[in-house]
Order: C-alpha cells, then structure tokens, then sequence
C-alpha cells in the first residue's frame, strides 16, 4: 500500500496530461480531492504489514523499500490535509481552467516526493525526492510569473542548491563510511567502525541543509520572501506542508535512524530552536503585511518542534511530531484566512484594516482558533503539544530551554492579539463596508481545519496515548 | 599533475559558467566543466557515474537549458557588460574562499577508508541494480525531469 501512496499521484498526473485534456481539466479537481482523501484515510489503516511490505497489486512490482511508523504516518496526513485544502484554496484563486490544471498537477507532484520522503529508508533516495519537492516548490512560488514570485524562488532555489551541495557531501561520507544507503544499515556500519570526525563532519552538513530547507534563523533569508511573493494556495502548501516535510521530518528521521542522538547536536539543535523561537516571533511582532506575519510565526513555530527534537527523549519526540501535526493545521488555516483577507480587501496590510470580522464572520471566528492554537492557549490543539514540548525540555534538564519556550509562546499571543486586533476587531473601516465573507472554497477548508484544531484539543488525551505510546 | 591540470580545468569551466555574460555560453559551459568531470570520474574508475555524468549532465541538462534560453529575452549588450561588472564587484572574492576552504579541508585527516556500496563492487549487474535496488531513484530522477519540462510549459511558453 505504501507505494501506491507515491506510484498513483504521479500515474495520475501522466494520465492528466494525456489526450481528452478538456475532460481532464474538468476531472483533476475530483481526482485530486479522492486521491487526497485515500491518503488521510489509509493512515488509519491499522494492518502495519499492508504499510511495510507491498504484496499485492502495482505495489508488489516495484521494489521501493518502503516502511511507515507513526512518524510517517502522521506526516502522510498532514500532506494529505494540506493538499487537500491547498486545493480547494487555488480553485478559488485560479478560475482559469488551465491554471487551475497546472497547479494542481504541480501540487500532485510535489505531495507525491514528499511521500516518498515520508516512507523512504534510503538516504540517497530520501535525497532524490527531496528534489523533486523542491523542484515542485520553486515552480508553485512562481506560479504567478510576477517579479517578486520569481525572486522569492530565485532564493528558494539557490539556498535550496547550497542545502543539496551540503547534503549531498554528507550523504557521500555516509555511504562511503557504512557501504550502504539504508538506513539500519548505515546505522549497523557506523556502530561497527565509528569514525567520530567524520560522522561529526557528516551530521554537521547534514544538519545545516536542513535547517536551511526548514527555514530556520539564521538560515531564514528565503523563506518569508517566497511564502509572501507565492501565490496564496502555494503559500499555505509550502508553509502547511513542504517545509515541514522537507526541513524538520528530514531531519527527525535521518537523526533518528542513521547515528543517534549525540549530544553535540542536541546542543546545536536546542540552541537553533530556541534562537528561532524568540528571535522570529519578534520579527514577527514588528511586520504589518499579514502574509509575512505569519512567514515569521512559521520560522519560530519550526523553532518548537527543533526544540522538541533537540531534547533527545521519546517525550520530546512525541511532542514535535504533534506539533508538525498542529502548526500544519494552524497555519493552513491562518495562511488561508490571509487569503481570504487578501481576496476580498484587495490587501495585506494589517495596519490599514478594522473590523472585518463584521463582514468576514467565517474567517474572523477560524482566525481566531488559529491564532489562540498557534499561541499555546488551552484547551486548543496547539497548547498541548507545547505543553509536551516544554515538559519534555523540562525532564530532560534543559529548563532554560523550557522557560525560553515559555516566552516565545507569550510572543506569539502578543503578534496574533496585534493582528486579531488590527485586522478583525474594532470599528469596521469605511472602505470596507462593501466587504463580503470569502466564497465556499476558502470557508470549508477553514472551518475543516478550526474543527480540527477544536476536536483535537479536546480529544487530547485520546490523541496522546495513541500517538505518545508508539515512541 | 595531469589531475590537478585537469582539475583547473574544472575550476576554469565552472568559473567562466558562472561569471560569463550570455546564459547561452553559461549553459555551454556547463556542458564543457561535465564533460570535464566526465573524465576525471573515467580516471578513477567510477565508469557508471561517468557515463551518468556525461550523458545526462553534460547532455541532457544543456540541452533543456538552451530550449528554455530560446524562449527567453536576452539582455542587449550594454545591460550585460552593466550585469557583468556588478557581478565581479560582488563576487570576486569567492573563488579565493573555496581555494582556501578546499585546501583547508584537504590538510584535515579524516583517517577515512572508503567502503564502497554494492554499485561498485564486483556482482549484481548493473542493470540489475538499476532496475531491481535502485528503482525509486530512477523513478525520482524521471519525475525531477518531467517536472522540470512541466516547468518550461508553465512559466516560459505560456508566457510567450
């Protein structure tokens, strides 16, 4: 089954763009939307050996290696989520039937190399559809073909390209240190002839590609400009999605599967996730543009889950893949209430807004679950993976750690109530009074992703012993 | 001394492909610093990757290249003497960084014995390994391609 999840999506897009293009163009919308259905509902599926060895069917010919633990599974439906509301966002902004059918057989490419990523237990394969995503992104940003779309993936591209020279170098060392590509067995070669300088040397490179592709300070400089000049669909698939994928899933599994936690870089992690964490919610705090806003709160939210991951326990774990699982729902929908805002003002600037929850109910009420889960306010989804995140910190001995999470969460409170209450509180300005609530496609998928941040919370205890108990 | 003659050579090829003023020679260069690396990898026997380098780096790569320079508006020459200058003002300091990085690295021992993977030691054919062990990344690699024509489509020949 697993290798269907990357076989299909790509089959499909051959298939899209065979003859009957005008029946295509009309049919990828559904096809889509299913194919990213199947993929939320196969994650429930409980049966693991139908996840790690494909017996039956197409899966069956193509030997692809695949496994899933929970890990994947939980970023399998994110990407599932994301691409699922990525694409009603983009047919409300591409009416044009062409571009619409563009974008969504980009989307179907790009969602496919990150389940690739997701399942992979193969660096160098891990590496390939790392590309793919990325080559995938680089287009999405510049969808529009306008001069700040091309510069913002004109410096997605060439970080992206230092991150592959450095990745690549590492995964040479790597390879060459174990003799082989698979994970458990770079794990058993490195165990069996350890070479500290050169497994430093490797992680090390390893390590900042990453933090390069996850966007974080002070390897930021592409993001904020690519997830602000991209089209609105892209930016909530590249914020809800790739650089999730990309940068902090990468760098979990490759941490977790090839040498272990050192303590060298649970150090380096700690101290990027908490730099990240503070110093982006203050940029944040500082930026009038809604899109841009939330393109910092990416940066220090990607700060928690390294934080997570940086205190090297089972607990901290948990904590960041919940945290993926949140920050891709909270900032889905934030990113799509931005749109909305966008669409139906004409603009982004905060500072020149007021009152448009009078106008804009559905985007006002989501906002403001969005806003409050992305703080860490109880009892929404969001504050419990903090909680665990801090916690985890916390046992493991790191309470300065714990209480600089601590502060980056009030931060965050103070950014969004800045944005809540420029934006959609207060008197309602004159030039908007003909303002009316976004159409269909942007309210689903709001108040899909405000439900879920709301059953979530709720449910929370649910959700951790099924989740916290598989690490 | 032949390695690193041609080892210049690389370093030539691939300064002149970024520094030179026409994408066209820029692609042409590309071509020429593979075709380089092509025959490095031949001296030291890594004969698969140098037929991968050649034929796809140096041939395919280029050609996708200068199919997307064809669609494109190049600059007049005043705009690009004006590029050029900038671009040496800004830039003219990085290839010293790499010499000193590239020495630096080579005065560390790493105390390393390569253990080569199963591609390049002597059993399963190679196309076994391609078709049988290395099939997700033919897949990726065939993707990345399809993709990028994808990309020519939607942001070049639409335009025009």
């Amino acid at each position: 089954m697993a290798a269907l999840l990357v076989l299909i999506p790509f089959l499909s897009v051959l298939i899209l763009n065979l003859p009957f293009r005008d029946f295509n163009r009309r049919a990828c919308f559904g096809a889509a939307a299913v194919l990213f259905l199947l993929q939320m509902g196969s994650v429930f599926v409980p049966d693991n050996s139908l996840w790690n060895a494909d017996q039956w069917g197409i899966g069956a010919f193509f030997n692809f290696g695949f496994k899933a633990d929970i890990l994947s599974k939980v970023v399998l439906f994110c990407i599932g989520l994301v691409s699922l509301v990525t694409l009603f966002t983009c047919r409300h902004f591409f009416k044009e039937a062409n571009r619409r059918f563009n974008f969504i057989n980009l989307l179907l490419i790009a969602a496919a190399g990150m389940n690739a990523i997701s399942l992979a237990q193969d660096i160098f394969s891990l590496y390939v559809f790392l590309e793919v995503t990325a080559v995938a992104s680089f287009i999405l940003i510049a969808f529009d073909r306008d001069i700040l779309g091309l510069e913002g993936a004109f410096k997605y591209i060439v970080l992206s390209g230092v991150a592959t020279v450095l990745m690549i170098a590492a995964i040479a060392l790597l390879v060459f240190s174990a003799g082989s590509a698979n994970f458990s067995a770079i794990h058993a070669g490195l165990l069996l002839k350890p070479n500290p300088l050169v497994i430093n040397l490797a992680l090390g490179l390893f390590i900042t590609a990453l933090l390069i592709k996850s966007g974080l300070m002070p390897f930021h400089g592409w993001l904020p400009d690519a997830y602000t000049a991209a089209p609105a669909p892209a930016s909530v698939f590249l914020a809800g999605a790739v650089t999730k994928v990309a940068g902090i899933y990468t760098l979990i599994r490759i941490l977790t599967s090839v040498p272990g936690f050192a303590n060298a870089s649970r150090d380096v992690l700690l101290f990027v996730g908490a730099f990240s964490a503070i110093l982006a919610a203050l940029a944040a705090l500082t930026q009038s543009d809604f899109k841009r806003m939330l393109s910092y709160s990416s940066i220090s939210q990607v700060g928690y889950i390294i934080l997570g991951v940086g205190s090297g326990t089972a607990l901290g774990l948990a904590g960041a893949t919940l945290h993926i699982f949140n920050h891709a729902v909270f900032k889905s929908l934030l990113f799509i209430n931005g749109a909305a805002v966008e669409s139906q003002t004409g603009s982004r600037d905060i500072d020149k807004m007021s009152g448009l929850s009078r106008r804009m109910p559905w985007t006002g009420l989501t906002s403001i679950l969005g806003s409050l889960s992305c703080a860490g306010i109880p009892p929404l989804a969001g504050f419990w993976s903090k909680l665990v995140i801090i916690i985890a910190l916390w046992l493991a001995g790191y309470k300065v750690y714990a209480v600089i999470a601590i502060l980056g969460s009030l931060l965050t409170l103070a950014y969004f109530l800045a944005l809540q209450r420029k934006a959609f509180f207060g008197k309602l300005g004159d030039e908007f009074q003909q303002v009316k609530e976004a159409g269909v496609d942007l309210i689903f998928p709001a108040l899909l992703l405000g439900g879920l941040i709301v059953g979530v919370g709720v449910l929370t205890p649910f959700v951790l012993d099924k989740f916290i108990k598989q690490f | 001394m032949l390695e690193l003659f041609i080892l210049g050579l690389l370093v030539a090829a691939a300064i002149w492909t970024v520094m030179t003023r026409s994408l066209l020679r820029s692609a042409i260069g590309l071509a020429l610093a593979s075709a380089i690396l092509t025959i490095i990898m031949f001296r030291m026997d890594a004969n698969l990757a140098a037929v991968f380098e050649l034929s796809v780096c140096a041939g395919l790569i280029p050609v996708l290249f200068i199919s997307v320079i064809s669609l494109t508006h190049p600059w007049t020459f005043k705009e690009a003497i004006e590029i050029m200058k900038v671009r040496l003002a800004r830039f003219w300091g990085l290839p010293l960084v790499v010499v000193i990085l590239g020495t630096a690295l080579g005065l560390v021992s790493l105390k390393f014995k390569p253990q080569l993977p199963v591609a390049q030691t002597p059993g399963p054919d190679v196309r076994f390994i391609l078709w049988h062990l290395r099939q997700l990344d033919l897949l990726g690699q065939i993707t990345i391609i399809f993709t990028g024509v994808f990309a020519v489509i939607i942001l070049f020949r639409e335009r025009k």
